[in-house]
């Protein structure tokens, strides 16, 4: 027979101490399929401001260096709050419905 | 030295840290949380360099699901009530293992992070302990979403007044939250500990030059930040910052600084935008009527009046 | 040379052990009969004589709390308490084990409101013996001075890693004046290694301490720390020898007294254990078999070791300080029936309550328990001696 899937995520002899958990481990778990739509940039009217990456609740923009003067939304872990698209200064930000 | 002049590193629009937070994304805040915003922003001012003890609360469960974590720093939750006092220890530890020797000697600020509930109601008489105590390098952080949102949208002390939640609803009899919103920064201040600061999200570099400047002074810091909840105030998510800048622009939440018990109103809103631009967003607003809003707005004078008396009596 | 005992009160001396141990982190509030304790720790920082904080704090909730966070970040940490004081600390209680923080407690026992009362039984520590703290029972001073030394170094063991409450009878023991060994400095220095350990807040090193743990998880951390409460009985048999290595005392999980030939033990914990001998001494006079078995490690429960003692026995008496309310049983006399069920030849269990909010637990009280024993009537197997119906 068979035995059931285990309801558990990890064994006893694999509980780290004091189920303690890794520094900034929430990478792992990505909150971009909560999404609806996603934010499309027009980098030709992007003033690189910076506003989309201040006000993200999640962290989402990163910045391109120097040489590039914008910052790119990492759609792993945006949910399509619009946010930044209300924060824009320039109306540069469109948020666009995720085709299902 | 007065804590008006206690040096810190300003960040401005041109030296903002662009390096990676030190929250990492990942966390389950909703859409559009203007409070996990509110943290991120407060956390990445101040680097690595420092250790976070959280109430139970929205920014606890959403950033530390077992077995991820979204703390870059070394992080402690304990309970809901006892933030203030998690920290005192942690606090205490710090300073007598480096006067000891076992810990490097330089300052760890020890940063208390809890909710209006877990700070206004649950969590105050630690809190006021954790002032009076005086503590060295504890800086308290309560991000006001303004009810028990982890809960589910339930009244707390922080609630204003008007506002329909889950246990103050707006009905036939009521006119929902039927009491003013604690003045908890005042309280604070009346501790006599050398900062207390009100900030808001939208106005970022304040915000993050705050927490900076709280970890610069000796003695404990409060800070009460605003923190737009989208779910809980039946708002559209992509208005969290927004909200946050109106509630600054209609005086409702004036944001200053208590150096040492002198006042600074940071920011003078001589032109005020009406206060229905920012409750007419917020779903739980709705039921206002004219005359309720009237005094709402007598309210919001009123408050807003005092902080400048205050700080035209008692400048800096 | 050996050291001299002096005469000092056991609250003092269980605070000069926390100097000895160079304890950094006191959090305290206070609560009769725990005050003399955190009065004296106060006192030997006040005076330089013991470099920790001392933090005073407004709540015995908030004291536990600051504990977890002291203990947390790294410090070797002590707090003290009594009654409504660890029932305030209940909620934090439940949490320190779990976070594996090995905050070492002193409990002056004393009986739980309502009524308020402030003398000696053993209802505040028994409404958190499920909580997963390693619990010791002291006898006397020197048990209670000695343990405290060996409560930091079981706690701390990196196989152990949990908080350790040091039960002492409020009142009766704690405000006694006894002769008591005061062990030298160096060589509790070299008995007691540093408070290391990877799992703690370190801006070097950070990790995240205190999760949220959902269905799939919750079940193997608690299990998890079960496993670390129960194995650590092995810890603490190996730390008790070595500090008869050291200091030259024995201690053992569990103690006999004239069990050799008993047909009736009566078992006990704590310092009613002492008058329990002397009745057992007056008996013996007169022809009666009797003995006394004493825990002294209460959590994790001395299985294999109470079995043996009790072996040979006909009638185990077993004396609570606690009134269970709607069930007749006391919480030790339910271990210890549980215990033994389905063994062969178990011996009758009988079980009584006595020295409630601070009654005095006299001689005559054990001859009572030792008469009534020698019934057959199950149905009388648990009684409250001495109450007045």
């Amino acid at each position: 027979m068979m035995a059931d899937k285990p309801d558990a995520l990890l064994k006893v002899k694999d509980m780290p101490a004091g189920f303690q958990a890794k520094a900034g481990s929430t990478v792992e778990f990505k909150t971009g399929d909560w999404r609806s739509s996603r934010p499309v940039l027009d980098r030709e009217k992007c003033i690189y401001c910076g506003f989309c990456y201040i006000y993200c609740p999640d962290g989402v923009y990163q910045d391109q260096g120097p040489e590039e003067k914008w910052y790119k939304a990492d759609l792993d872990f945006c949910k399509g709050c619009g946010v930044c698209a209300n924060e824009c200064p320039k109306k540069c930000i469109e948020m666009v419905l995720e085709e299902v | 030295m007065r804590a008006a002049d206690v040096p810190y590193e300003k960040i401005t629009a041109k030296t903002f840290p662009k390096g990676p937070d030190s929250l990492a994304s990942g966390h389950r805040a909703c859409q559009g949380c203007g409070e996990v915003l509110a943290l991120r922003l407060l956390l990445k001012s101040l680097g690595t360099d420092f250790i976070a003890v959280s109430a139970t609360g929205c920014m606890e469960v959403c950033t530390s699901t077992f077995p991820q974590s979204s703390w870059r720093v070394p992080w402690l939750h304990v309970a809901f009530e006892n933030a203030a006092a998690v920290a005192s220890g942690v606090e205490q530890a710090c300073q007598v293992l480096r006067k000891k020797g076992k810990l490097p000697d330089k300052r760890i600020p020890v940063v208390a992070v809890a909710g209006d509930g877990g700070t206004a109601d649950i969590g105050l008489q630690a809190l006021s302990g954790a002032l009076e105590r005086y503590h060295q390098d504890f800086i308290y952080v309560c991000l006001d979403n303004e009810a028990y949102m982890n809960t589910g949208i339930q009244r707390s002390s922080a609630t204003p007044f008007g506002a329909s939640t889950t246990t103050s609803p707006a009905g036939s009899h009521s006119k929902g939250q039927h009491t003013w919103k604690k003045n908890m920064p005042a309280i604070a201040a009346a501790h006599g500990i050398p900062y207390v600061a009100t900030a808001s999200p939208a106005f970022h570099l304040d915000l993050m030059n705050k927490i900076r400047r709280a970890a610069a002074i000796e003695g404990p810091a409060y800070l009460h930040v605003y923190a737009p909840c989208p779910t809980g105030w039946r708002m559209k998510p992509e208005l969290a910052v927004e909200s946050s800048r109106l509630v600054v622009n209609s005086r409702i939440f004036p944001l200053y600084e208590v150096l040492d018990g002198h006042y600074v109103l940071n920011r003078k809103v001589d032109n005020p935008i009406p206060i229905t631009d920012y409750l007419k967003q917020q779903g739980r607003f709705r039921h206002l009527k004219p005359e309720d809003i009237e005094i709402i707005q007598a309210r919001v004078n009123q408050e807003y009046e005092n902080i400048v008396k205050l700080s035209e009596a008692f400048p800096v | 040379m050996a050291v001299k005992p002096i005469g000092i009160e056991v609250s003092l001396a269980v605070a000069e052990a926390v100097k000895l141990c160079d304890t950094d982190v006191v959090a305290a509030y206070p609560i009769t009969p725990q005050t003399h304790i955190v009065e004296h720790l106060s006192e030997l920082v006040a005076d330089g004589e013991l470099n920790a904080a001392y933090i005073p704090v407004e709540s015995e909730h908030s004291a536990m709390s600051s504990c977890i966070g002291s203990s947390a970040a790294g410090a070797r940490t002590f707090t003290a308490t009594s009654s409504q004081g660890l029932a305030l600390m209940n909620e934090m209680i439940y949490i320190a084990p779990v976070l594996r923080t090995p905050i070492v407690l002193a409990v002056a026992n004393r009986a739980l409101s309502a009524p308020i009362n402030i003398w000696n039984d053993h209802s505040d520590i028994m409404s958190v013996r499920d909580a997963g703290w390693i619990a010791v029972f002291a006898e006397n001073g020197q048990e209670a001075l000695d343990l405290t030394i060996m409560s930091f170094r079981i706690g701390e063991h990196p196989a152990v890693r949990l908080p350790v409450s040091l039960n002492i009878d409020g009142f009766t023991l704690s405000h006694f004046i006894e002769p008591i060994i005061i062990p030298e400095k160096e060589k509790v220095t070299a008995f007691l290694p540093p408070n290391v350990t990877d799992l703690k807040l370190d801006i070097a090193k950070p990790i995240s301490i205190g999760l949220l743990a959902n269905p799939e998880t919750y079940t193997e951390i608690r299990k998890a720390t079960d496993d670390i409460l129960l194995a650590s009985k092995d810890t603490i048999v190996e730390v008790f020898a070595e500090f008869k290595k050291a200091f030259g005392r024995e201690y053992n999980l569990v103690e006999t007294y004239r069990t050799e030939d008993a047909e009736i033990i009566l078992l006990t914990m704590g310092s009613i254990s002492e008058t329990a001998m002397t009745a057992v001494d007056e008996m013996r006079e007169a022809g009666e078999k009797v003995g006394v078995v004493r825990i002294r490690l209460w959590r994790p429960f001395p299985v294999a070791e109470l079995k043996a003692a009790l072996a040979k026995a006909k009638t185990v008496a077993v004396i609570d300080r606690h009134m269970v309310m709607g069930v007749p049983n006391g919480p030790v006399g339910l271990e210890v029936k549980s215990l033994l069920y389905g063994a062969p030849n178990a011996p009758k269990v009988f079980n009584y309550v006595l020295g409630l909010g601070g009654r005095d637990v006299k001689r005559s009280d054990f001859k009572t328990i030792v008469a009534r024993s020698k019934s057959n009537d199950v149905q009388k197997s648990f009684e409250i001696v001495g109450v007045y119906e």
